[in-house]
């Protein structure tokens, strides 16, 4: 075979990823550190809000690596984000009266998460599109309805009523709840936590990149393209579909522990079918598989309805002097005309993956 | 056996060898009893009408059917109840009939994943990306270029596969197979649907391909092709082989003739001889 060197400019244009330059990742690094100050002097709930969002987009980007790499429909995703909440709050309360530092129990809310993932992922391996999707809900459903009456015979999960008065994250005198003032600055708990959250954040979405620009990565990506020519290709499949439910499952576990040490209180009712949902069309209207798009679409859908919670009653007072339409309503309307807009306009999310923006330009070009 | 028997003493070392190799498909026959060795360094044609079962005997020997009766014996060790990923590990690597890249993938990608059976790397160096990780990565783009430009489609390196022209979808498939380094390339009809300077540059890409050192299963129901590149072939028929030998032989087969041209030919033949 020839040995002739590869010309620079395949393999650049192979790599290019939507990268910003220096002086754009310094100035929304900056950005970002100022923004719970600056959300702050809006108000105080800005801030948890943000922070939820933060979770949210964890989420997201745990959730991407089950359906936009590797193509599988799991719509019982918030059941990890739950397996991590819980082992958080039964390890860290006074429920079963255990106070374990939370840079112990969350590796390990990532690693039961993870081991339920495999757990799911087992029998569904053959499995796909409507059926895998159906299984999963149901995945999702029975860890929900398990949460909800493990307090008999004994005790685990304290049923309905949830867990209550959750450590927070504590590193020896130093807690996250606590406000403490340093240089000048006030740091909230939601501040210290945004900053957290914020660091957190950034290792995801490392990972998330590196993972899909690596051998792994191209593997999901074949078994999404072609299950059984990826096979043939010596892929192991069931390997590779094991491990995409696990990382995504371990993404979530995290979030799951950070929103139990952040509320303090946790029960069955956060975790529904309907925020699986909503995580998944998170993911579906930033664009599946493009970790960016992904982002944007999680803060969006974290935001947009609080926003209007905010502005939707008072709007209505100013026009009409009442609130004629209940703010949840229209609420719901909005986004569901969102959504709806979204699959017309560019179905292939905001922000599509390289892979599906050529897909497209393909479709409209023929 | 005792054909597969007689195989084993032949000069060049067998490469694959199956015996009594049987499939049914509820009360299709697909397969039945058939038999046959490759030695190493051939090209080894496999034709046969519609239906004779030429895709399915692909099916079982990658692993994506399970045989109801028979063996493989592949370089030296059998092939039982491998899964298809296992039978590209050892070394098959094949390609399909309507062709199956990634569509939504680069060309160069495509290839790339090829590689995967042959690289090592796993989700801690995808994650860490140390120094034998990048050195992989490195050289994985490296033989996939390579490659691309082994069969002639470096030049669409970065177009998605779905975007190649037809002949070009076939020959990145045989890259792609490639990739996995196999002793032994089975390919599936890649000549269809090629108009006559696509099969010539395919013939002679296979004749590069062998003379490199890997063994080829090839089949083809373009027969100008087989019959000038393939050193034997194994002529199927309702999934039973009825004739095995060097290509011009097998053209002048009685039951070949029949099971082309229908059995009255056959008979006319005879009649006629």
């Amino acid at each position: 075979m020839p040995d002739e060197p590869v010309p620079p400019g395949v393999l650049a244009a192979w790599r290019s990823h939507p990268a910003a330059s220096r002086v754009g990742v310094a100035l929304v690094a900056i950005a970002l550190l100022a923004l719970p100050f600056a959300l702050a002097g809006v108000g105080t709930a800005w801030v948890r809000i943000t922070n939820l969002a933060i979770l949210f987009v964890l989420l997201s980007l745990g959730l991407n690596i089950v359906v936009g790499f590797a193509g599988l429909l799991d719509l019982g995703y918030i059941a990890f984000y739950a397996v991590g909440a819980y082992v958080y709050a039964l390890l860290a309360s006074p429920h079963f009266n255990l106070h374990l530092p939370f840079w112990a129990i969350l590796p390990l809310g990532a690693l039961v998460a993870c081991l339920f993932g495999v757990l799911l992922g087992t029998p569904t391996l053959k499995l796909r599109g409507d059926y895998l999707a159906i299984v999963t809900l149901g995945f999702g459903e029975i860890i929900r309805i398990f949460l909800n009456n493990l307090s008999q015979p004994v005790n685990i999960t304290n049923g309905p009523q949830g867990v209550t008065l959750i450590d927070p994250f504590r590193i020896g005198s130093f807690s996250f709840a606590q406000p403490q003032s340093l240089a000048g600055l006030n740091f909230s708990g939601p501040i210290k936590y945004y900053y957290l959250l914020l660091l957190v954040l950034v290792v995801v979405v490392v990972l998330n990149l590196r993972l899909q620009d690596s051998r792994i990565g191209r593997a999901w990506e074949a078994i999404r393209e072609d299950e059984t020519a990826a096979r043939a290709m010596g892929i192991n499949t069931r390997n590779m579909k094991l491990l995409a439910f696990a990382m995504g499952a371990s993404f979530g576990g995290v979030a799951g522990g950070m929103f139990s040490a952040m509320q303090g209180f946790i029960s069955p009712e956060s975790f529904v079918l309907v925020e699986s949902v909503n995580v998944l069309a998170m993911v579906v209207l930033g664009g599946m598989g493009n970790i960016w798009g992904v982002i944007l679409g999680a803060i969006l859908l974290s935001f947009v309805p609080e926003v209007l919670r905010y502005t939707v009653g008072p709007v209505q007072m100013q026009l009409f002097g009442r609130t004629l339409i209940d703010p949840e309503v229209i609420r719901m309307l909005l986004f569901g005309f969102t959504l709806v807009l979204m699959m017309l306009f560019r179905p292939a999310g905001i922000l599509p993956s390289a892979t599906r923006k050529r897909e497209l330009e393909s479709k409209r070009a023929t | 056996m005792s054909a597969a028997a007689v195989d084993l003493a032949a000069p060049a070392p067998v490469l694959l060898e199956a015996v009594g190799i049987t499939k049914r498909f509820g009360g299709v026959q697909a397969l039945s009893e058939v038999g046959f060795s490759i030695r190493r360094g051939e090209i080894y044609g496999l034709i046969g009408p519609n239906g004779a079962g030429k895709t399915s005997l692909f099916n079982v020997l990658t692993g994506i059917y399970e045989a109801d009766g028979g063996r493989f014996v592949f370089d030296g060790a059998p092939l039982e109840g491998l899964k298809p990923n296992e039978v590209a590990a050892r070394g098959i690597a094949r390609t399909f009939q309507n062709i199956r890249l990634f569509a939504n993938l680069t060309a160069l990608e495509n290839v790339m994943i090829g590689r995967h059976v042959r690289t090592r790397a796993t989700v801690f160096g995808a994650i860490f990306r140390d120094a034998r990780t990048r050195a992989e990565e490195a050289a994985i783009a490296a033989r996939s270029y390579e490659l691309l430009r082994y069969v002639g489609v470096h030049t669409r390196a970065n177009d998605l596969a779905k975007h190649l022209a037809y002949g070009d979808q076939r020959r990145l498939e045989i890259a792609r197979a490639l990739a996995t380094d196999p002793k032994l390339l089975a390919l599936d009809e890649p000549a269809a649907g090629m108009n006559a300077t696509e099969t010539a540059t395919l013939r002679a890409l296979l004749e590069r391909i062998r003379a490199d050192g890997t063994t080829i299963l090839l089949i083809e129901h373009d027969m100008k092709l087989v019959m000038s590149v393939c050193d034997r072939v194994l002529v199927l028929d309702y999934g039973r082989r009825i004739a095995e030998g060097p290509a011009a032989e097998v053209q002048k087969d009685d039951k070949v003739i029949a099971a082309y041209l229908g059995g009255d030919a056959a008979l006319n033949l005879k009649g006629a001889g």
